[in-house]
C-alpha cells in the first residue's frame, strides 16, 4: 500500500470497493479511481494505441492521455474514461483496454518491433492499394488492432436529461481564481453559477499546500464553497463540465449527476447536458501542466509534477517511494519540497537551467534534496521505473528512482476562449499560450490568463467577479483579498532532450514521438495543420492536452522559427467528451420525436388496426381481420368493400387553416394558380399551389364557408410549411391584405367517408334539418350543420377515392364518437374501417396525385394541372413557371400505367425507356412514381412521369428497375383506372 | 444564438426558422423585364460579411416574422423588428407593392 499515514481529503473513515480487471481493491470515499489504483501500487494501467507499449498514470486531471480504462460492466459498461477524473464509488468495476490477452502479457506489442514502420504517415504510405483491400483487408486489421475500449453492446439502461437555466455571472472553474470571483459577483446580489468539473471545489488549492489567510488553502477553499453554497443567488455546480461557448451568452455543460454512483438515484438522470444562458461570464479554467520529452518518457512512473502532488497532497497517496524531479521551472521545486515534506523520499531535483534562485536552491539542499542544475534526464530503465539516466555538468550517472516527476512549466487552459475562432497569442515570459481575442461578454482570471502566482489569481478572480457584476448593475464592494505569500513562477522553455536514448514521445495516447516530427519536417508536413495530420497529434480523445505546444516547438526548433511563427492550437467544442447519450437526452426510443395521435387512434386500435409513421403522426395503416396472413389481403378488402359499399377513415391530419377577413380571397387568388375569390359559398375547391420558383409546394381543397370565411386544407407533411408561407405572405408581402388566419388543424377531427353508401351512413348522423342529397350537398359541396344531437359540424362533400364520398368535421374530442357512430349506422352496410394503404390504393385508381408526385421537382403542368392555371390573374410562381426549361414540352409529365403482362408486378421508382433503347441516362424517359395492386383490376398499376406522356396513350415502354431486377413492359394510359368520367361520385 | 423576437423577448434561435435575404421585394409581375427580375429575386443573394438583414420566423412563439439584423461574422444581433413594423418603416406601409393590382 501507498497510502500516506495522514493528510489527504479523503475520508478515511468510509471504504470503498473496487475492482481493476477483476482484481479487488479498496480505496476511499474522495478518490478518483486513479488515485486509488496508485494507493494499491498499480502502476501500469493500460496499453499504448499504436505500440501497445505498457502505461502508466501521468496526470491527475481531465488532459490524461494514457490511463483510459473501461468502467462498470454490462449495458452500463463505458469505454475511453479517463481513470483521473473519475470518481471512485463502493463496487466501481475498472478494466484496462488495449490489451490482448492482458495487461502484463499483450501480444500487439510486437508492434514496437514493427515501429520503425510505423512511424509519421505510415497509414497514408502502407494501405495505398489496391483499393480493393480497403474494405475486406485493410480496414477490419486497423479497427482490430487500433485500440480503445469496448463500447456496451446493449442500450445504455439509465436516463439522461436536457435543461436549460439562466443567471448574470457564469464562473467556470473553482479555483482560487473562480472562487474569487464567485464571492465577488455573489456577495454583490448577482445570480451566480459556479461550475467545475471536479467532484471537490477549490482546483490547486486543493493539491499544494499553500497558505490563505494563515490557513491551509483548502480549509480556505472549503470555507469560501459553503458561504458561496450559502447565498441563494448562488448555485455551486460541481461535477460540472463547461464544454462549448457558444452565440449570445449561451455555454453548453454537463453535469455528471451519478457518475459517481452505482445507478442513478430515482427520478435522477445519469448526466445532464446543460444550456445556460449568462449575461457575463468569467473563466477561471486554470492551467495545465506540460512534460517535457526525452527518450523512455512513456514508461510507467514517468508522471506530471503537479500530478505527483496532487496525488501526495490531496489524495494522501506516495505515487512512489523514491522520487526524483525534472523541471525548468520554479514551481516544480516547491512540489518536491512538498512531496519531500509529506515524507516521501527526493533523490534529486535536476533542472534544466544552470542558474535557479538561490532561496529554492537553499530550501532544497536543506530538506536534504540533491539539486543537478544544467541537467537533463537521458533514459530511462524497467518495465515499471526503476532507473534513469541523468547528465548533469557534463557528468552521466544512473540514479534509481521509481517516479520521476516532470514539468515543463504550464500551458493555461484557453480554450473556451477559442471557441469563437479567437486565436490564443504566445506569451514568451511564461513560455505559453494565453487568451487572445475572446467571446464577447467573457472574461478571464487567474491562470488561465497567464497569472500563474496564487496572489494574482486571486486578486484576478475578485477583480474580474466585480466587474462582471458591477457591469450589470450590481454595486460591487471589491471583496478584501485575503494574504498569500508571494511565489516566484520562473521558467526556460525547454521541450525535448534531443541527446536522449528511446523513443521520445510528445503525444502519449498517439504514440507520436519527437522523430515522427521530425519525419513530417523531412517530407514537408511543417505546418501546423499538415504535422497534425500526418503525425495525428494531438488528435487523440485528450485532443492533444499535454502534447501540442511541445510538438508546435520541436517543429519551431526544427525550422527555425519561432513558436508563434510556427502556429497556434486552437480548440473548438468540446472542452472534454460529452457522451451521445447527454446529447441526445430523453430523445431516444419511443420518445426519439413527439408522437401525434388521431382523434381515432384509441378506437382503431381497439379494431386491430395496425399502425404506421407518416411524419410525426401515427396513422392507421391497415384493419386485419382474424384469418387475414398478409398486409395485402386485409388492403384489397378494404378497398372492394369502399368500392362495393362503404367505408371510412380519419384524415385529421390534413393541415387546416381557418382564413378570416374580407380580403381572403384576394390572398387565395395569390397563393393558388386557380380562383378562388370567385368560389360560391357552401363550396369547396381543389386547388394548387406553388413555391415563387414555379414548382409546386402544395395541393389541397379549400371551402368557403361564409362571405369572407374559409377553410384550407393541406397535405398531412406540408401542414406546417403552408401555414408558414401564409404568414409570410400576410406579414411581409402583403401586409395591407385584411386576413386573419389560424392553424386548427388539432382543433377540428376529420373523417372521410366513402363508396355507393356513404349518403346512407351518413344521413343517419346528422341531425334532423341537415340535408346531405345530392341537392343539399352537391359534389364539391361544403356546410355547416350538427351531428350527434347537436355537435357542431363542417360537412364536405369531396372525394380522393372516386366513390361518392364525404368529410365531416367535427371538434376534435367528437372524433371518436364520430366514427362509433358511423360505424353503427353503417353496420347494415358493413361499413368497413381502411387504413392509408387502401386510401392509397384507391387514389392510384383513380389517378390523383399524393406526396410521391409532389416531390418538389414537378411543375402544375408535369401533372396534369396546367389547364387549371389561371391566365387572369398573377399568383406565387407564376412568372418563374413560365422559364422555358419548366414548359418544355419534353418534360416528364403525368400519366397512368399497366404492365402488358398482367401477372406482373410494377415497382416505383422504375425508370421508362423506349422499346430497345439502351438503359443509360441519355434514354432515360421518366419514372415510375406510385404503384399499387388494384383490386378492382386484378393486376397491378402505376402513375408516373413521362416523357411527353399524354400524347403517348396506348404506346408501350420498357420499365427498367435495375436495383430490384425489374425488367418489364408497361401500356401508357390516362391516370384514372376507374370510373374516369367521374359519375360515382356525383352520384 | 438569441434573437430578441419583439413580441416574445428574447428567445432561443432553436424557436425560429430561418429564411433569409430579408432586403428583397417582390419584383412586380406584370414588368416587362419580370422573368429577369423574378430570377434574381429567387435565386440571387449577396453574402455578406458582416451586417445582414434576414427574416426568422418565431415557428415556437407568436408565429411573427422577424426581420433580424446579424452580423454573419459574430453572429451578433443588432436590432430586431416585426415585419409589419419594418415596412412601415420602409414607408411602403400604404400598400404600394409591385403587383399589388386592385
Amino acid at each position: 500500500m501507498s497510502r500516506l499515514a495522514k493528510g489527504g481529503l479523503i475520508d478515511r473513515a468510509r471504504s470503498l470497493a473496487f475492482t481493476f480487471d477483476g482484481r479487488s481493491y479498496g480505496g476511499h470515499a474522495g478518490d478518483t479511481l486513479a488515485s486509488a489504483l496508485l494507493a494499491n501500487d498499480v502502476r501500469l494501467v493500460g496499453r499504448s494505441f499504436k505500440y501497445h507499449r505498457p502505461r502508466g498514470i501521468v496526470s491527475a486531471g481531465a488532459e490524461e492521455p494514457n490511463a483510459l480504462v473501461e468502467l462498470r460492466a454490462g449495458a452500463r459498461r463505458e469505454p475511453n474514461t479517463r481513470a483521473t477524473v473519475a470518481e471512485l464509488f463502493d463496487g466501481l468495476e475498472a478494466q484496462s483496454q488495449n490489451r490482448w490477452p492482458s495487461l502484463d502479457l499483450d501480444l500487439l506489442s510486437v508492434n514496437q518491433l514493427l515501429s520503425p514502420f510505423l512511424g509519421a504517415g505510415f497509414y497514408y504510405k502502407t494501405f495505398m492499394w489496391p483499393a480493393a483491400f480497403w474494405e475486406k483487408v485493410y480496414e477490419p486489421i486497423i479497427r482490430r488492432a487500433a485500440g480503445l475500449g469496448r463500447m456496451a453492446e446493449a442500450a445504455d439502461p439509465d436516463p439522461y436529461e436536457k435543461a436549460s437555466t439562466f443567471c448574470d455571472v457564469l464562473v467556470i472553474g473553482a479555483g482560487p481564481a473562480g472562487l474569487m470571483a464567485a464571492l465577488a459577483a455573489g456577495r454583490a446580489g448577482a445570480r451566480v453559477i459556479l461550475a467545475d468539473e471536479d467532484f471537490l471545489a477549490g482546483g490547486r488549492l486543493n493539491a499544494e499546500t499553500r497558505e490563505i489567510d494563515g490557513k491551509p488553502a483548502a480549509e480556505w477553499a472549503a470555507r469560501v464553497t459553503a458561504e458561496l453554497a450559502s447565498l441563494p443567488n448562488v448555485r455551486l455546480m460541481t461535477r460540472t463540465t463547461v464544454f462549448g461557448v457558444y452565440d449570445s451568452g449561451t455555454y453548453g455543460a454537463l453535469e455528471r449527476v451519478a457518475d459517481h454512483l452505482p445507478v442513478p438515484p430515482p427520478f435522477q438522470p445519469r448526466q445532464r447536458l446543460w444550456r445556460i444562458h449568462a449575461r457575463r461570464a468569467v473563466l477561471a479554467a486554470g492551467a495545465t501542466e506540460r512534460p517535457i520529452v526525452f527518450g523512455g518518457n512513456d514508461r510507467p512512473g514517468v508522471m506530471l509534477a503537479g500530478a505527483v502532488r496532487t496525488y501526495v497532497n490531496r489524495f494522501a497517496v506516495a505515487p512512489g517511494h523514491r522520487v526524483a524531479v525534472f523541471a525548468n521551472n520554479d514551481d516544480a521545486w516547491r512540489g518536491a519540497l512538498e512531496i519531500k515534506a509529506a515524507g516521501i523520499e527526493v533523490a534529486a531535483i535536476v533542472d534544466v537551467r544552470k542558474a535557479v534562485a538561490a532561496s529554492l536552491v537553499q530550501q532544497a539542499k536543506a530538506k536534504g534534496i540533491r539539486t543537478l542544475l544544467d541537467g537533463r534526464v537521458t533514459a530511462t530503465h524497467g518495465k515499471r521505473l526503476t532507473a534513469v539516466d541523468i547528465v548533469a555538468d557534463g557528468r552521466t550517472e544512473r540514479l534509481a528512482v521509481d517516479t520521476l516527476a516532470v514539468s515543463g512549466g504550464w500551458s493555461p487552459n484557453v480554450h473556451l476562449t477559442c471557441h469563437h475562432g479567437g486565436k490564443p497569442a504566445w506569451d514568451e515570459a511564461i513560455a505559453a499560450f494565453v487568451p487572445g481575442i475572446v467571446p464577447p461578454l467573457l472574461a478571464v482570471a487567474g491562470a488561465a490568463s497567464g497569472a500563474f502566482s496564487l496572489g494574482a489569481a486571486l486578486t484576478d478572480g475578485a477583480a474580474q467577479g466585480a466587474e462582471a457584476a458591477e457591469a450589470l448593475g450590481f454595486p460591487v464592494p471589491l471583496p478584501d483579498v485575503p494574504a498569500v505569500a508571494e511565489e516566484s513562477v520562473a521558467i526556460t522553455p525547454f521541450w525535448h532532450v534531443a541527446d536522449s536514448r528511446g523513443p521520445a514521445f510528445v503525444d502519449l495516447q498517439n504514440d507520436v514521438t519527437a522523430k515522427d516530427i521530425t519525419i513530417a519536417y523531412k517530407e514537408g508536413f511543417r505546418s501546423v495543420e499538415h504535422l497534425k495530420r500526418y503525425t495525428t497529434l494531438g488528435m487523440a480523445t485528450d485532443q492533444g492536452r499535454t502534447s501540442n505546444v511541445t510538438g508546435l516547438a520541436i517543429m519551431a526548433s526544427l525550422t527555425g522559427a519561432s513558436i508563434p511563427e510556427t502556429g497556434t492550437t486552437i480548440f473548438r467544442p468540446p472542452y472534454t467528451p460529452v457522451s451521445l447519450g447527454a446529447l441526445g437526452g430523453h430523445h431516444r426510443g419511443k420518445d426519439f420525436r413527439a408522437v401525434r395521435l388521431t382523434p381515432t387512434h384509441e378506437w382503431a386500435k381497439a379494431r386491430g388496426a395496425v399502425f404506421i409513421e407518416t411524419g410525426a403522426w401515427l396513422r392507421a395503416q391497415y384493419f386485419p381481420r382474424p384469418g387475414e396472413t398478409d398486409w395485402l389481403e386485409s388492403v384489397n378488402r378494404e378497398v372492394k368493400a369502399v368500392r362495393a359499399s362503404v367505408g371510412l377513415i380519419d384524415v385529421s391530419t390534413f393541415g387546416k387553416i381557418d382564413l378570416q377577413g374580407p380580403d381572403v380571397g384576394t390572398l387565395l387568388d395569390r397563393l393558388y394558380i386557380n380562383t378562388f375569390s370567385t368560389l360560391a359559398i357552401g363550396k369547396a375547391r381543389y386547388g394548387v399551389m406553388l413555391r415563387e420558383d414555379g414548382l409546386v409546394m402544395d395541393d389541397g381543397t379549400t371551402a368557403r364557408l361564409g362571405a369572407e370565411h374559409y377553410v384550407m386544407t393541406t397535405t398531412t407533411a406540408n401542414a406546417a410549411k403552408v401555414y408558414q408561407h401564409l404568414e409570410f405572405c400576410l406579414q411581409v408581402l402583403w401586409p395591407q391584405l385584411d386576413v386573419s388566419i389560424a392553424s386548427v388543424s388539432e382543433q377540428w377531427a376529420q373523417i372521410a367517408l366513402a363508396g355507393p353508401r356513404a349518403r346512407d351512413v351518413l344521413a343517419r348522423v346528422v341531425d334532423a334539418g341537415v340535408d346531405v342529397s345530392n341537392d343539399g350537398l352537391p359534389f364539391m359541396g361544403a356546410i355547416e350543420g350538427t351531428v350527434l344531437g347537436g355537435v357542431k359540424a363542417r360537412l364536405f362533400r369531396l372525394s380522393f377515392s372516386g366513390e361518392l364520398g364525404f368529410e365531416i368535421a367535427v371538434p376534435a374530442r367528437h372524433g371518436a364518437a364520430l366514427a362509433q357512430a358511423l360505424m353503427s349506422a353503417g353496420e347494415a352496410f358493413g361499413i368497413t374501417p381502411y387504413g392509408i394503404e387502401a386510401l392509397g390504393v384507391m387514389r392510384i385508381e383513380k389517378g390523383h396525385v399524393s406526396g410521391n408526385e409532389l416531390s418538389g421537382q414537378t411543375t402544375a403542368r408535369d401533372l396534369g394541372f396546367g389547364r387549371m392555371a389561371s391566365t387572369k390573374k398573377d399568383y406565387i410562381g407564376r412568372v418563374m413557371a413560365g422559364r422555358p426549361g419548366l414548359v418544355d414540352p419534353q418534360r416528364p409529365t403525368f400519366v397512368g400505367f399497366k404492365p402488358v403482362d398482367p401477372s406482373q408486378r410494377l415497382r416505383a421508382g422504375a425508370h421508362f425507356l423506349k422499346i430497345g433503347a439502351a438503359a443509360s441516362l441519355e434514354n432515360d424517359e421518366g419514372y415510375m412514381t406510385s404503384v399499387a395492386h388494384s383490386p378492382h383490376l386484378g393486376h397491378w398499376i402505376g402513375l408516373g412521369l413521362l416523357q411527353r406522356g399524354p400524347e403517348r396513350i396506348g404506346e408501350r415502354v420498357r420499365a427498367y428497375d435495375p436495383v430490384r431486377g425489374g425488367d418489364i413492359e408497361v401500356e401508357i394510359c390516362a391516370p384514372g383506372f376507374i370510373d374516369p368520367e367521374g359519375e360515382r361520385l356525383r352520384g | 444564438m438569441r434573437i430578441p423576437c419583439p413580441y416574445c423577448g428574447e428567445r432561443d434561435a432553436h424557436e425560429f426558422s430561418y429564411l433569409g435575404d430579408a432586403t428583397l421585394t417582390r419584383p412586380d409581375p406584370a414588368a416587362p423585364d419580370a422573368p429577369d427580375r423574378f430570377f434574381d429575386y429567387v435565386y440571387l443573394r449577396d453574402n455578406p460579411a458582416g451586417a445582414h438583414q434576414e427574416w426568422w420566423y418565431h415557428a415556437y412563439g407568436c408565429r411573427q416574422w422577424v426581420k433580424v439584423e446579424r452580423n454573419t461574422l459574430t453572429h451578433a444581433i443588432a436590432g430586431a423588428r416585426l415585419a409589419r413594423d419594418a415596412r412601415d418603416a420602409a414607408g411602403d406601409a400604404a400598400g404600394n407593392v409591385p403587383g399589388d393590382a386592385p
